[in-house]
């Protein structure tokens, strides 16, 4: 029941998304998704509704940060903590500050 | 664009839990230890055989992560009422096995009582929509399945629609596991579809209140070992801060507009979590302003009258509450694979496919695979017996 499943965006009909599972496709509720969705955005889905539109940027830069891990892991303890605040700053979406984004 | 299947890549995998090797090399007589709260965590560290493949210096504990297996007997024994009663009960497929203080709601149906499983609250909506009788769903479930239970109530229910609130509100509950005796957390692998909701901010509080570090884990092998690498980072550092290791769903203030709706619905109120204690904040219940659609005040009447129920003796011996708090594993349970296995669980972690028990039932535990090959291959087939899990 817990499962958060990634799906593409096939169509949209309202706030009625047809979504495709990895060959699957099932109908999921925008009611309370964060941003607007459109037909080929991946979006992230719980219980029949889609609670995160995946920025597709996201997903090469995150896999740039594991790589920066993995360097920095097997190097010594102190570089580690700059990562973390490397981390920490990504964590907030591109261009937009906290304040901004209420 | 690259598909989030990137997540799974084995090079990369093997190079992050090198690095986790290369960070713990030195305490493996005294491991670093970390809980993640989120059955869906254990259910890919086991699929993925990610546990086996863990360094000795590093122990990574289950906590109170699967709501089906967190929500009290009361609460079972609440919808068992009302189905015996003759109205008719939807709910996800897993609380369906879930024993309370006596039967499970499988245990009344089989009696012939009516429940429904259903994949989400507008399955149980379009079901209420269909008939004219009164669907109660009993609804369980962190605050990112709270959240679609608030929409759907927002968005104009069916009337004969009533909702039977077994949410939990997970950050309480680190902070009692973290204060109890024993504990020996040291820092906390955070739930990432949880944190897409509530938003990593929620857990400044808690790091900054307990001293313990926590990172926001995706549910990919290569997210769950990036985390366990930051997390390790941090412990070892002695820096108790919250890092987003899962930044292409989580950002520091969450999903505003789901928060606002799960907020418009319900409200934070103390409860007893099973097994575990009574979690100041830890229930989410439906406001006043729900209350033609609250089941507990639509049959008040019908709930208080019924008889208490002796717990079963057999659950006396359940250790899930220890489990879950990270106190004992399923191996050290006397019922475990044995009076306890899936077809007939005697704790609520044995029931749900996100509790403890029953993934290390199916996956072998911590299946040593470096130690023995025959015992590894009894593990793939899902034999409970070879959990030689206990490191402690």
């Amino acid at each position: 029941m817990c499962l958060g499943v990634p799906g593409r965006v096939v169509e949209i009909d309202g706030l009625v998304a047809t979504v495709d599972f990895f060959g699957v496709c099932r109908t999921v509720s925008l009611q309370i998704v964060d941003e607007p969705v459109a037909p080929g955005d991946y979006v992230l889905n719980h219980v029949g509704f889609a609670i995160r539109r995946i920025p597709p940027e996201e997903i090469g830069e995150t896999l740039a940060l594991y790589e920066r891990l993995i360097e920095l892991a097997a190097q010594d303890d102190p570089l580690l903590a700059d990562l973390h605040s490397e981390i920490e700053a990504a964590g907030r979406p591109p261009g937009r500050s906290d304040e901004e984004s209420a | 664009m690259k598909s989030p299947l990137e997540f799974r890549d084995p090079e990369r995998a093997r190079r992050l839990l090198d690095a986790l090797a290369h960070l713990t090399q030195d305490r493996e007589r005294d491991p670093i230890s970390v809980m993640h709260v989120c059955g869906s965590h254990e259910q890919a560290v086991a699929r993925f055989g990610l546990r086996a493949a863990l360094p000795p210096g590093l122990d990574l504990i289950m906590g109170p992560g699967c709501p089906v297996c967190v929500t009290d007997c009361p609460e079972i024994d609440e919808a068992v009422a009302l189905a015996r009663a003759g109205l008719r009960v939807a709910t996800y497929g897993d609380m369906l096995r879930v024993p309370g203080s006596g039967p499970s709601l499988a245990d009344v149906a089989a009696e012939g009582a009516r429940v429904d499983v259903v994949y989400s609250v507008t399955q149980a909506a379009e079901l209420a929509r269909r008939c004219d009788e009164e669907i109660v769903f009993f609804a369980s479930g962190f605050e990112t399945t709270a959240v679609a239970t608030a929409a759907l109530l927002e968005g104009g229910p069916p009337e004969n629609l009533s909702v039977l609130s077994a949410h939990k509100y997970i950050p309480p509950a680190m902070e009692i596991v973290v204060e109890m005796p024993g504990s020996r957390v040291q820092g906390f692998l955070a739930a990432g579809h949880a944190a897409t909701i509530t938003g990593w901010g929620v857990f400044e509080p808690f790091v900054a209140r307990q001293r313990r570090p926590v990172v926001v884990a995706g549910f990919e092998p290569l997210d769950i070992l990036a985390a366990l690498v930051a997390l390790v980072g941090l412990v070892r550092a002695g820096t108790p801060r919250v890092v987003n290791a899962f930044r292409r769903c989580v950002t520091r203030e969450g999903n505003r507009n789901a928060q606002a709706t799960l907020w418009r619905v319900f409200e934070l109120v103390g409860g007893r979590w099973r097994g575990i204690a009574r979690v100041p904040n830890g229930n989410l219940r439906l406001r006043p302003a729900f209350a033609a659609h609250d089941a507990r005040r639509r049959h008040a009447r019908l709930l208080a009258a019924r008889a208490p129920l002796p717990a079963a003796p057999l659950l006396r011996e359940c250790r899930c509450g220890e489990i879950m708090a990270g106190l004992a594993t399923p191996s050290d349970c006397r019922l475990f694979g044995r009076e306890c296995v899936p077809a007939e669980p005697v704790g609520a972690c044995m029931v749900s496919n996100e509790g403890t028990c029953r993934i290390w039932h199916q996956y072998g535990g911590h299946p040593r695979l470096a130690v023995s090959a025959s015992c590894s291959t009894r593990a793939q087939r899902g034999a409970g017996g070879c959990s030689e899990s206990a490191r402690r």
